[in-house]
């Protein structure tokens, strides 16, 4: 397959960046997720992509791998054009990225999957496994890396999947890699040996481009930098001469600075009873002994990247999950573990962190939406009374201006921002003590995003304790603290008017990373 | 499918009056069909549109249609139950079995009371149900296959108990619900048409109705919306048992009689009647007046082959290729195309 790859159509093959896109543009709706990017990986380098969420990274993977087309701009692979998108197998032959979602089939082994297509076959093209086998352990080896090819890729660990992944990319033909936030699962012994194949892989000529959280790590494992703002690049160039706080200060840029609130009073003051206490909450391997108070009419911000731990304890709070040591009230009535109605019930509202998975119910009208944590009002002995669930959504509708044709309308025929916005008004609905956010904002335009900020503020003025989960500057300035939590672990506390480079450098673990160090 | 809605909602009073629609399009699509078969019934017999033939149609499909309404509340949780149709001849053969003193016939020899033997038949297909439910929702075992297993199961308890045997000569009152007449209509037209009428409400207008519906549309979102899937699902599986039990009732009382093969295939046409009438096998999606429709082109189509003198071995072949046109046709007059 290699070789019928399209010879290259320049000459200056020599030199030419193994992967490189020139002037890339990308829109999506009404948000711009890439604006004139150009970036170029010489062979052989291995360059860090960082950005802060929705910077515009996975769009600039998409288009690199081939899954999105640009709208203006070009993909270049060794000076030549890329192929065209529907020719995957090119593709594959070039570039190749590794999820942090497996992308192998689970019931296979690893042979199988490693030579998924392309299995040795015998006369009649009847499969010869012990073929398959000996060439999956041949690759395996030639590349320095060991696994007994003959288990199923379900019960491989996360550092072995990987392992699978970078092989078949291999395999194909790929000598550009793409590792995404391959260290995010990974224990401390294992983000070392990955590091170790990392530069093992380089020294036979294997180009990376590695995204991760950790600016830690891409000082130890990459050459050179690109960063992304707003889906512009924003800097770039060798590690040696930039050093962190170049890169955190690029990351963060002045527009974060500027959207600060200036140093709001706290005007809450967290009463002998706080509206809601998190006393030791533990959740074995994600959170550890988390404690923290949010007084009435206060916010909190809980900030932390993917993986931290913030959204398990969002969801110990709202009773989706239970924790396994500690204890969580809400104005000093404790909660039941697990238990989502007595979490409503006692006062806790929520938004929670996926709108599609679990915010809505797609189909079912908005009324029935908006009022599902309310439905046991809607009448008498469990009967909904349609003009009662009619009035309690078109009051929802007004107070939080959701654009809709009518109540009777299938949620998912809804823009993002009003489905937010309705999710919003559910959790709003049972008049909750408590409103536990996970990224209140996620995938809205700005002006819903103005908009779901009034809400929350009229909800805080009105005395509810609001607590943001997000590691979004602008959801986290609205709030008068804000708790970095780190692999599990609360690590740093910032009151109104904190520098935000300060911040970020706390969410992104510097200083704080004892893994690698 | 996002519309850009070009006012607010809260800007105009118009859509204040806009009620919930109690009837969608989707439920009527089957009504032409049903007219058509109506049609070709009369044109092929006399003896169609009489009024005796026609209630024969209904109390023939009444059974059917109240598993149907079982099978419904089940599909629309998400989940599937195939064991209903064992239910409809296990339950009243055990209070058959009971009633029954004598033991050659097949009987216990207790001679329990028949209105404790109602009892029991109820109560054994909520048991049934509640195993379902156990296995279902506490072992997260896959729905199909378990109730798969519970049907095989179910049959041959069936067969061992009366080894093989048909019970019959049994007291009036435990044939009530398929044999009596209310107003010169049978009973068992009625029990399903207030069986329609309360489960059609229940599921528009109560919250556990409402919940079925969120729970099979997106169970996760319906958690943190504060209701209690497991608890709900597992009173689904219950209810439908009750149902399906009460239907193997209706059946006995119209034949007079339990045979060792009461309720066998039954299935397959409680699945097409559910299908061709709109309910979805992903969940969260129809309606029951569109399974009662499902279920009414199913019986008159019945009958029509039966009048048509088609040759009885012919009829299933004719039957099962009509329901895949109806499937067809449903899709198509449907409207939007939908996610299978």
């Amino acid at each position: 397959m290699r070789g019928e790859a399209a010879a290259p159509d320049t000459a200056d093959a020599a030199g030419a960046a193994i992967a490189e896109v020139i002037a890339v543009s990308k829109r999506f709706g009404r948000s711009q997720a890439l604006t004139n990017v150009s970036v170029a990986v010489p062979t052989g380098d291995s360059r860090a992509l960082v950005g802060r969420n929705g910077a515009g990274k996975s769009t600039l993977v998409a288009v690199l791998t081939g899954m999105l087309a640009p709208d203006s701009g070009r993909v270049r692979f060794g000076g030549a054009d890329a192929p065209g998108l529907a020719e995957r197998q090119k593709w594959r032959d070039r570039v190749a990225c590794v999820y942090q979602k497996s992308t192998l089939v689970p019931t296979l082994t690893v042979a199988e999957n490693l030579l998924l297509n392309s299995q040795p076959t015998g006369p009649l093209g009847l499969i010869r496994w012990g073929a398959v086998r000996r060439e999956a352990e041949r690759v395996l080896a030639g590349w320095g890396m060991e696994l007994d090819v003959e288990q199923e890729c379900a019960r491989l660990t996360v550092e072995q999947r990987q392992i699978v992944e970078i092989a078949r990319a291999l395999i194909q033909g790929a000598r550009f890699i793409i590792l995404d936030e391959p260290t995010a699962e990974l224990e401390g012994r294992e983000v070392r040996r990955l590091f170790d194949r990392i530069a093992h892989l380089q020294r036979t000529g294997v180009t990376f481009l590695y995204i991760s959280h950790y600016l830690e790590e891409i000082y130890e494992v990459c050459r050179s930098v690109t960063v992304l703002r707003d889906g512009r690049v924003v800097a770039e160039g060798p590690l040696a001469a930039m050093p962190k706080e170049r890169v955190v200060a690029a990351m963060v840029g002045e527009a974060g600075r500027a959207s600060l609130a200036p140093g709001r009073v706290a005007s809450a003051s967290i009463a002998a009873k706080p509206a809601l206490e998190l006393r030791g909450v533990t959740i074995a391997g994600t959170a550890a002994d988390i404690s923290l108070r949010v007084g009435a009419g206060e916010c909190v911000g809980l900030a932390g990247l993917a993986g931290s731990g913030k959204g398990e304890i969002g969801d110990a709070i709202t009773g989706l999950i239970a924790p396994d040591a500690g204890g969580i009230a809400v104005a000093g009535t404790e909660l039941r573990r697990s238990d989502v109605r007595d979490a409503q019930r006692k006062g806790v509202g929520t938004v929670p962190r996926d709108r599609h998975a679990r915010g809505i119910v797609p189909l079912l009208p908005i009324a029935e939406n908006m009022t599902m944590t309310i439905a046991d009002r809607l009448g008498p002995a469990g009967v909904i009374v349609p003009a009662r669930q009619q009035d309690a959504a078109m009051r929802m509708v007004r107070s939080l201006q959701i654009v809709a044709t009518s109540v009777a309308q299938p949620i998912k025929e809804l823009s993002g921002g009003n489905q937010q916005k309705a999710v919003m008004a559910r959790a709003l609905a049972s008049e909750p003590q408590v409103l536990v956010l996970h990224y209140p904002t996620q995938g809205v335009d700005i002006a819903s995003k103005e908009a779901l900020f009034g809400i929350v503020e009229r909800a805080r003025a009105g005395g509810t304790a609001v607590l943001i989960i997000s590691d979004e500057l602008d959801e986290l300035a609205v709030c008068d603290r804000v708790l970095v939590i780190f692999k599990g672990r609360l690590t740093r506390e910032f009151t109104a008017g904190w520098d935000s480079e300060a911040l970020v450098a706390a969410i992104e673990g510097i200083g704080h990373d004892e893994r690698t160090g | 499918m996002t519309s850009e809605p070009a006012e607010a909602l809260s800007g105009r009073p118009a859509p204040l009056l806009s009620r919930l629609p109690l009837l969608g399009l989707r439920e009527l699509t089957l009504v032409p069909a049903i007219v058509l078969a109506v049609v070709i019934g009369a044109l092929v017999s006399n003896a169609f549109l009489t009024v005796d033939n026609l209630l024969n149609i209904l109390q023939q499909s009444s059974e059917l249609s109240v598993v149907v309404i079982a099978e419904t509340l089940v599909l629309l949780a998400g989940r599937f139950d195939l064991s209903l149709e064992s239910v409809v001849g296990l339950a009243p053969m055990l209070g058959a079995w009971l009633i029954i003193r004598n033991v050659e016939v097949g009987g216990s020899g207790i001679g329990l009371d028949w209105r404790l033997a109602i009892a029991v038949v109820l109560l054994t297909g909520a048991v049934v149900g509640a195993v379902n439910g156990f296995l279902i929702v506490r072992l997260r075992l896959n729905a199909f296959i378990v109730t798969l297993a519970m049907l095989i199961l179910l049959r041959g308890a069936q067969l061992g108990t009366t080894s093989g045997k048909t019970l019959f000569d049994l007291p009036d009152g435990y044939l009530y619900l398929g044999s009596g007449k209310w107003a010169s209509v049978p009973v068992s037209i009625w029990v399903a048409a207030i069986l329609y009428l309360a489960f059609g409400l229940f599921l528009r207008f109560h919250r556990l109705g409402r919940a079925l519906y969120a729970i099979g549309g997106n169970a996760e979102a319906a958690r943190v919306g504060g209701i209690r899937v497991e608890r709900v699902l597992w009173g689904t599986f219950i209810v439908a048992g009750m149902l399906a039990a009460l239907a193997g009732l209706m059946l006995t009382g119209r034949i007079a009689s339990v045979v060792p093969s009461q309720g066998q295939n039954m299935i397959f046409y409680v699945f097409a009647a559910a299908v061709i009438g709109g309910i979805s096998l992903n969940g969260g999606k129809g309606r029951l007046l569109g399974a009662l429709t499902g279920v009414l082109l199913l019986g008159i189509l019945q009958n029509v082959l039966t009048l048509a003198e088609i040759p009885a071995f012919w009829i299933d072949a004719v039957y099962g290729g009509i329901i895949l046109v109806a499937l067809v046709l449903s899709r198509v007059t449907g409207g939007q195309a939908e996610e299978s």
